[in-house]
């Protein structure tokens, strides 16, 4: 049940948070924080040793669970399971939620209420997307997270707005479709060969398919969770919908909804078509690499500092494809720290470029430089989570690719070597983020203008606060990886494919 | 005829009672209170009746009708349809003093009375009469709203057109009863089964049958007519064309396939299947281009028909219950959009509240039905958390466990054009009013009242459909 209360609660408070901004804006932002506090403190007593009894034999790493018939008729069951992955990625969900209301307090002035509503409600289906494991039921939190986004992005976002939602929205909807078709598939194949019509996922996985079947439904899910991810060459919505989403936006798309997109790699298409999958696994490597440099090098040329963030963006995902596809222990421990380490510095360096624009007006890196000298706070914390994004020893991203280069080593050298190459290139943009808007000289300005003021209170916590998670994650990481240790056995036994590795992989075998 | 078919067949002859009544009473007082008043009342009486026919059935009444789950089903979707159409027509026609009110309600009980013995007819008399009954009556309601220029151009088209497809649909079941000597589907389906595979007569007549079908349910290619008659009718009237037609001709045309034609003819299904994609495809697209909120939904409704010929494909026991709960989705949601334009249309203006601009700021003015107007469209696009996805989603698990694999295509790109239009009218409600509001209109209780009522359906039908499937399960299947 407390799988259930932590769905309603964030549900339940978004409506009331609508419901209290007509009487006061500063009642929805304290409705959403105490909402959001309530969830997380309920999420952190989830934290803890996955339970022993009750469970199907071989998934002993559930420590919660919920399950009831919804819609019988179908064989669809609302049925919610969290294990240790689930769980620290709701964790981060919730906590970035927090951080959105908090750095919004001065953003949003207009429609409040709406905006927290939405906010409420986007974490809610991410929450949702994390928990359940009836595939209908998952594919109803997927469609479900799309629309409060979309009135994010579309109602309190920046120019092109218009233009930017609606291309997040069809993108994610259409490869959703798709992946509805190949859940369809999926859930007939297995219906011919046992006779029951279900959307369980526990009875679907181990469905006995021709490959060539498995490839194609492999194919669809793969593509659904891709252009979330996003990967080359569905990444071209998350630049437009970054640069026109507002902050809070920003943090939640990159924080949140880009890891359920990992989170579906792992937790869907591998385990339901392991022999596919490995077979592909060479493909979707490459495309990951691909999506490490291109992304890279896009980012290199960007002059919108937004859409700078949002191509490294890119960049750190094509690492989390890379290591999802090597599928060892190590790769896979590495692509949640990577998870964890993304959402948080990216979610920083975008409240950052948000805080910038609230302040001079613009993103445009043209007209920046030498803006140490005016808001140092700003610029320092900009150059901290610049670094941490390109991978420096001591902060989280570094454990996370360091750790997938380790892993998918093991599986690919030549791809492993060229995807190093990507950690140069992130050092390259990175840098030349600092030294364009922070140091330098100061770009010509209109001096009767009033001074920048610095960071506020609020906003110093927050970065501190995120400081401090980076921080932690890269000097012992070991709690994250005890946690999902259990969780990721699991999902590696399933994914474990039948007919032994292809040969080209030969040596991936521990 | 038997005890048991009367009782089974009551609540059809309580509906001609009741057109009866209602013609009296207009011809002793005329009074719009007391002629909308009796018709709610009646049609509230005859949805009531629905469950008490249903011990009786299945029931075969004369040669022409079958009342059986199906047929009391489907009748329950057009009696309700119908019952939210008059209370709405209330709201509309109660705000205007123009000309005689009361003989609306008239056309509207004998339309619904066409409608509701669609489903239950087994014969061509009886296709042909109920297909008339509706067509004639609502020619009279389309040009009801009669200040406006448009509205009898409208009549005029429907009639012509409308007069067009009949004549098809009756040349093709004359050309079936002059090969087969019958009219009785069953019958038809016997003979034909027996018959040669290649017998040209009957399968001209079936392939006019479908153009007359398809006319009535606006399938590409037969549409042109649709956005014209959507756009002049009085928002009230577009949705009974939109749902309540729509409903009957699907019903009856979904037992004439079943009972006469069965699954087996391939050139057959290889005619709906290209219908149903260019249906899915061209209505999305046109759709695209539109700035008129009812052009726009008339489109989108050719498209939804579309979507629906994909659960007649599939055929078997899971495409009919997808097509039965997919037309109450379609029923609720149409019904809500088009009496929202209707509620906030001043009937006596030149033209309701059908452009794209009439929305801007309608979050702010007016919250509840903005927020229910986003609900619908949401369905229509058939996202959750609304009956319309729950509706797809039922139609393409149909779909690929046929494996129509081209249609179910279509589906999904389809759905994938859609969303940009619908997603319009969203973002334009939220948008900040700039032009000064026309004229505002006062929207009565009721009227929200029934939005509530058809929100609260969508959402909760959406989110926990077990009940509606196991109803269907129990009337269809």
């Amino acid at each position: 049940m407390t799988l259930v209360w932590l769905l309603l609660i964030p549900g339940i408070g978004g409506a009331v948070a609508w419901m209290a901004g007509g009487r006061h804006p500063n009642l929805p932002r304290r409705i959403a924080l105490a909402v959001l506090a309530i969830d997380f403190i309920i999420a952190l007593s989830l934290i803890g040793p996955a339970m022993s009894s009750a469970i199907p034999a071989g998934h002993a790493a559930w420590i919660a669970s919920f399950e009831r018939p919804w819609i019988p008729q179908l064989g669809i069951s609302f049925e919610l399971y969290l294990d240790g992955l689930s769980l620290v990625l709701i964790l981060l969900t919730i906590a970035l939620g927090f951080i959105s209301v908090v750095i919004s307090w001065t953003e949003i002035t207009d429609r409040v209420g709406l905006f927290h509503a939405n906010l409420l409600w986007s974490v809610t289906g991410v929450i949702g997307v994390f928990l359940a494991l009836d595939l209908f039921l998952f594919f109803f939190f997927w469609e479900l997270m799309l629309v409060p986004m979309y009135f994010l992005i579309a109602l309190w976002g920046h120019e092109h707005r218009f233009y930017a939602a609606i291309k997040f929205f069809i993108f994610t909807q259409g490869s959703g479709l798709l992946m509805l078709v190949a859940i369809l598939v999926l859930v007939f194949v297995h219906q011919q060969t046992t006779g029951h019509f279900t959307f369980d996922y526990l009875a679907l996985l181990g469905t006995k398919m021709n490959p060539t079947m498995a490839f194609w439904l492999m194919l669809g899910f793969f593509i659904a969770f891709a252009v979330k991810l996003p990967a080359v060459p569905f990444h071209t919505w998350l630049p437009d919908a970054h640069t026109a989403a507002p902050t809070a936006g920003s943090v939640l798309l990159a924080g949140i909804l880009l890891k359920t997109g990992a989170y579906g790699l792992i937790r869907f298409v591998v385990p339901l078509f392991p022999d596919a999958a490995h077979a592909f696994a060479p493909y979707a490597m490459t495309l990951g690499v691909i999506g490490i440099l291109y992304a890279a090098l896009l980012a290199y040329g960007q002059n919108d500092m937004k859409r700078l963030v949002a191509y490294s963006s890119v960049s750190h995902m094509g690492f989390v494809l890379l290591g999802v596809f090597a599928w060892n222990t190590l790769a896979l421990q590495g692509v949640v720290i990577q998870m964890l380490a993304h959402g948080v510095s990216t979610g920083a360096l975008f409240i950052l470029v948000g805080a910038l624009q609230e302040r001079i007006h613009t993103r445009d890196m043209r007209q920046m430089g030498g803006l140490w000298g005016s808001i140092p706070h700003l610029s320092a914390f900009g150059m901290v989570f610049a670094i941490a994004s390109l991978g420096l020893p001591g902060l989280g991203n570094f454990i996370g690719e360091f750790l997938i280069l380790l892993g998918s080593f093991q599986v690919g050298v030549p791809l492993t070597v060229i995807a190093a190459i990507g950690l140069v290139a992130g050092a390259a943009y990175a840098l030349l983020l600092v030294q364009r808007a922070f140091h330098g000289n100061a770009a010509p300005h209109d001096e009767t203008a009033a001074k920048p003021c610095d960071l506020t209170a609020p906003h110093l916590l927050v970065m501190a606060g995120l400081f401090l998670a980076l921080l932690g994650l890269g000097l012992y990481p070991q709690p994250v990886f005890d946690q999902v240790a259990a969780g990721l056995a699991v999902v590696q036994h399933d994914g474990t494919p039948s007919t032994g590795p292809t040969t080209q992989f030969a040596e991936a075998t521990p | 005829m038997t005890a048991a078919a009367f009782a089974a067949f009551a609540p059809f002859t309580l509906l001609g009672t009741l057109t009866i009544i209602v013609m009296l009473l207009i011809a002793i007082r005329r009074s719009h209170k007391l002629a909308a008043f009796s018709t709610i009342t009646g049609l509230g009486l005859c949805c009531i009746a629905l469950p008490f026919a249903a011990p009786a059935s299945p029931v075969q009444v004369t040669p022409l009708f079958v009342i059986d789950g199906t047929a009391l089903f489907y009748a329950g979707l057009v009696l309700g349809a119908a019952l939210v159409v008059a209370i709405l027509s209330y709201a509309y026609l109660d705000s205007t003093a123009h000309g005689p009110r009361e003989e609306y309600y008239l056309l509207l009980l004998t339309a619904t009375l066409g409608a509701a013995v669609l489903p239950a007819s087994v014969h061509f008399a009886s296709f042909f009469l109920g297909l008339e009954t509706l067509s004639i009556s609502l020619l009279g309601l389309i040009a009801y709203a009669s200040p406006r220029a448009t509205a009898a151009e409208a009549g005029i088209k429907y009639l012509i057109l409308g007069g067009a497809s009949s004549a098809f649909l009756l040349f093709g079941m004359a050309l079936i009863y002059a090969d087969l000597g019958t009219m009785s589907f069953a019958d038809i389906g016997t003979l034909a089964h027996a018959g040669s595979p290649h017998d040209l007569y009957r399968l001209a007549g079936v392939a006019m049958i479908l153009i007359g079908v398809a006319f009535k349910l606006s399938l590409v290619p037969f549409h042109m007519w649709t956005p014209d008659i959507y756009e002049a009718a009085p928002a009230p009237v577009t949705a009974f064309v939109a749902v309540v037609s729509k409903i009957a001709v699907f019903a009856v045309i979904l037992r004439y396939f079943i009972l006469a034609e069965g699954p087996a003819d391939a050139s057959l299904r290889m005619g709906l299947a290209v219908i149903a994609i260019l249906s899915m495809l061209g209505g999305n697209v046109l759709a695209l281009l539109q700035n008129n909120v009812k052009r726009m939904l008339a489109y989108s409704s050719i498209a939804h028909l579309g979507y629906l010929l994909v659960a007649f494909l599939a055929a078997g026991t899971l495409g009919i219950e997808a097509a039965a709960y997919y037309l109450a989705a379609y029923a609720v949601t149409s019904l809500g959009a088009f009496g929202i334009v209707g509620l906030l249309s001043a009937p006596g203006a030149g033209r309701d509240a059908d452009q794209i601009d009439d929305y801007r700021g309608l979050f702010r003015t007016r919250p509840f039905l903005a927020a229910s107007l986003a609900l619908m469209l949401l369905s229509l696009a058939g996202i959750p958390p609304t009956m319309g996805f729950f509706g797809k989603f039922y139609l393409i698990v149909a779909g690929v466990g046929t494996g129509l694999f081209w249609p179910v295509a279509a589906l999904v790109l389809g759905s994938v054009i859609g969303l940009y239009y619908y997603l319009r009218v969203l973002v334009v409600m939220a948008m900040p009013n700039e032009s000064t509001t026309p004229v505002p209109v006062t929207v009565p209780l009721f009227g929200t009242a029934v939005i509530a009522v058809l929100l609260a359906l969508l959402v909760a039908l959406g989110t926990y459909p077990a009940p509606a499937i196991a109803l269907i399960r129990m009337a269809v299947g």
